[in-house]
C-alpha cells in the first residue's frame, strides 16, 4: 500500500478511508455536536450551582479538569495528536452531575481519572469504548466510597450551613406537604440529590434542545420515561414521582442517548431505553440501592452490541428470512 | 546444564504463567486482594507443582497414554491433600483464608497442563527446571498483583500481623474496589499493559 497521505488521516491520526467524488459537506462535526451537548448541559449545570453553591463549582471544576487533564496526558503518553474536542469536557461535566455536593474533591477528581482512562482510553480513546465513561466512573467511587457517595444535603445555594438530608429516593426521605408540592420540588429541583439530578424541568429543556438540533434520538429517552412510568403503574408506584426523583432525567436524555456506547439502529434504541427502564424500576424497587440508572445504563451498554446485531435493518432488495 | 537454565528461565519472564500464558487466573484473580494470601498461594503452589512435575515425569514411561489425565489429576490431588493438611497444621490462618482455592489447585490448569505439555514428555531434571521457573514467575505475578490491590484497597500494606506502612489519604478512605474482583482484572490489565508497553513481554 502506498505511503498514507497527512491529509487522509483524520483527528485522531488514523487514515479515512476516502471514496471518490463527489461527496457531500456536512455541517457537522465531533467538536460541534460535543460543543452543543455541553451547551445543554449547561441547563443542569446552572441549576445545580443555583441550588449547591460553591460547592457544585468546586466539584464540578475538578472534575472537568481532571478529565481534561488525565486525557491529554495519556494522549502524550502514547504519542497521539491531543484534540480538545469537548468529549472529555462532557465526561467531567456528566461526571460532577451524578455526584453528592459534600463529595471531596480527590474523590471526584479519581472518578474523572478512572472514567478517562480506564474506560474510555484504555479501550481505544473517542468511539471505542464499551460503557459509558462517565457513569462507569460513578460506578467504580460509588463502590469505593459509599459513605462519602450517599452524603446528600439540602440545597441552600451559596448560604454557608449546609444541612445533610435524606434524597428523595431513598427509605429515610419523609415526604413534606402535599403530592402537588413534592412534585413541585422535583420539577424545578428544590430537593436534595445529585448536583444535576435535581432540576427534571431544566434537564428536560436540554434534552429537548438536543432532540430538536437532532443531536439525540428521541426514541431512547421516549422509551426509557415510558417504560419507566408505565411499569411504577402497573407495579402501583406513584409513577410521576419515580419519573421525576433520582438520576432517569439525565441519565435518560444525556448518558443512555451516548452515540458510541448505545446501539445505533431506530428499533435498537427502543430497547435500549426499555430495558434500562426495566432494571431501573427493578433496582430501585427490589435493589439494595436507592438508585439504579447507573447500573442499568451500564448493563444495557454491555447489551448494546447484540440489539445492535439483532436489530440490523435488511438491504433494500434482499428478501426478509 | 544450559537445558536446565533455559528451562527455569522461561517461566519467569518469557512465558510467565499469569501475564503471558494467562493460565491459573481462578487463585490468581480470587487470593490477591491481600499480600499474606497471594504469599501463602505462591507457597501451596510451588510445592504442589515441583512435586507433581518431578513425579509425573519419573512416571512419563509408565503411564498409558489413554488414561494419563487420570493419573495427573490423582498424582497433583494426593500433594494438593498433602499441602492442604500442611497448612492447616501449621499455617491454620492462611488455611482458613485461602479456604476452597487451596483445594482448587487439584483442578489447577496451570499445573495439569505443565503436566500433560512438559513433565510428561521430558526428563526429571528439565521437568524440576520447568516446575521451579513456573513457581518464581506465578509467585512474583502474585506478589505484584496483591501488592498493588491491597496498597490500593487498604490503603496500606500489613504481612502477617505486622503494619508496613500506610498511604496518608488512602489510609482513611481506601479505594475498596481494588479488593473486590473487578479490583483484581483492572490490577491485573493494567499490568500487563504496562509490561507489553515496556516491552518486557512482546506480543505473542
Amino acid at each position: 500500500m502506498a505511503k498514507i497521505k497527512k491529509d487522509n488521516l483524520n483527528v485522531t491520526g488514523e487514515e479515512m478511508l476516502n471514496s471518490p467524488a463527489p461527496h457531500i459537506h456536512s455541517k457537522w462535526s465531533v467538536k460541534r455536536t460535543m460543543y452543543l451537548v455541553i451547551l445543554a448541559l449547561m441547563f443542569p449545570t446552572a441549576a445545580s450551582i443555583y441550588f449547591f453553591g460553591l460547592n457544585a463549582i468546586l466539584v464540578i471544576l475538578t472534575s472537568v479538569l481532571a478529565a481534561v487533564a488525565t486525557e491529554y496526558l495519556i494522549k502524550l503518553v502514547r504519542k497521539k495528536k491531543f484534540v480538545m474536542d469537548g468529549s472529555a469536557v462532557i465526561t467531567g461535566l456528566l461526571l460532577a452531575l451524578t455526584l453528592p455536593p459534600t463529595l471531596p474533591l480527590w474523590i471526584a477528581a479519581l472518578g474523572s481519572i478512572f472514567a478517562i482512562a480506564i474506560v474510555k482510553e484504555a479501550f481505544g480513546g473517542l468511539g471505542h469504548n464499551i460503557f459509558n465513561p462517565a457513569l462507569a466512573g460513578r460506578a467504580f467511587i460509588q463502590l469505593s466510597f459509599p459513605a462519602p457517595m450517599s452524603v446528600w444535603i439540602a440545597p441552600s445555594g451559596f448560604a454557608p450551613d449546609a444541612v445533610t438530608s435524606a434524597s428523595p429516593l431513598s427509605d429515610a426521605f419523609k415526604q413534606i406537604g402535599d403530592n402537588f408540592e413534592l412534585y413541585m420540588d422535583l420539577l424545578l429541583g428544590n430537593t436534595s440529590g445529585s448536583l444535576g439530578e435535581t432540576s427534571a424541568l431544566l434537564l428536560l429543556a436540554g434534552g429537548i434542545f438536543l432532540i430538536i438540533l437532532r443531536i439525540i434520538d428521541w426514541r431512547t429517552p421516549l422509551a426509557f420515561i415510558g417504560t419507566m412510568a408505565i411499569l411504577s403503574l402497573v407495579l402501583g408506584q406513584d409513577a410521576v414521582y419515580q419519573v421525576l426523583s433520582g438520576g432517569l432525567m439525565i441519565g435518560a436524555f444525556f448518558m443512555a442517548t451516548d452515540y458510541v456506547t448505545a446501539p445505533l439502529t431506530r428499533t435498537g434504541k427502543i430497547i435500549f431505553g426499555a430495558g434500562a427502564g426495566v432494571l431501573t424500576i427493578v433496582i430501585r424497587l427490589w435493589g439494595g440501592m436507592p438508585e439504579g440508572v447507573c447500573y442499568a445504563i451500564l448493563l444495557m451498554n454491555a447489551a448494546a452490541p447484540l440489539i445492535d446485531r439483532y436489530t440490523q435493518p435488511k438491504p433494500y432488495g434482499l428478501k426478509k428470512k | 546444564m544450559s537445558g536446565f537454565a533455559k528451562e527455569f528461565k522461561k517461566g519467569i519472564v518469557i512465558s510467565n504463567p499469569v501475564f503471558v500464558l494467562a493460565l491459573s487466573l481462578c487463585p490468581v484473580l480470587a487470593v490477591t486482594n491481600t499480600l499474606d494470601k497471594a504469599i501463602g498461594m505462591s507457597g501451596a503452589f510451588a510445592l504442589v507443582i515441583i512435586a507433581s512435575n518431578l513425579i509425573i515425569s519419573l512416571m512419563r514411561k509408565m503411564i498409558p497414554d489413554i488414561v494419563r489425565i487420570l493419573v495427573f489429576i490423582i498424582i497433583i490431588a494426593t500433594f494438593v491433600s498433602i499441602v492442604e493438611m500442611l497448612f492447616q497444621a501449621y499455617i491454620p490462618t492462611i488455611y482458613s483464608a485461602l479456604g476452597i482455592y487451596l483445594s482448587l489447585l487439584a483442578v489447577n490448569c496451570l499445573i495439569l497442563g505443565r503436566a500433560e505439555a512438559f513433565a510428561s514428555k521430558n526428563k526429571v531434571s528439565d521437568s524440576l527446571a520447568d516446575a521451579l521457573g513456573m513457581s518464581i514467575g506465578f509467585c512474583l505475578a502474585l506478589i505484584l498483583i496483591s501488592f498493588f490491590r491491597e496498597l490500593l484497597g487498604k490503603g496500606g500494606i500489613t504481612i502477617f500481623g505486622n503494619e508496613l506502612f500506610t498511604l496518608p489519604v488512602l489510609g482513611d478512605h481506601p479505594i475498596s474496589v481494588f479488593g473486590m474482583s473487578i479490583g483484581a482484572f483492572l490490577v491485573m490489565g493494567l499490568l500487563v499493559a504496562f509490561f507489553k508497553w515496556i516491552g518486557v513481554i512482546k506480543d505473542v
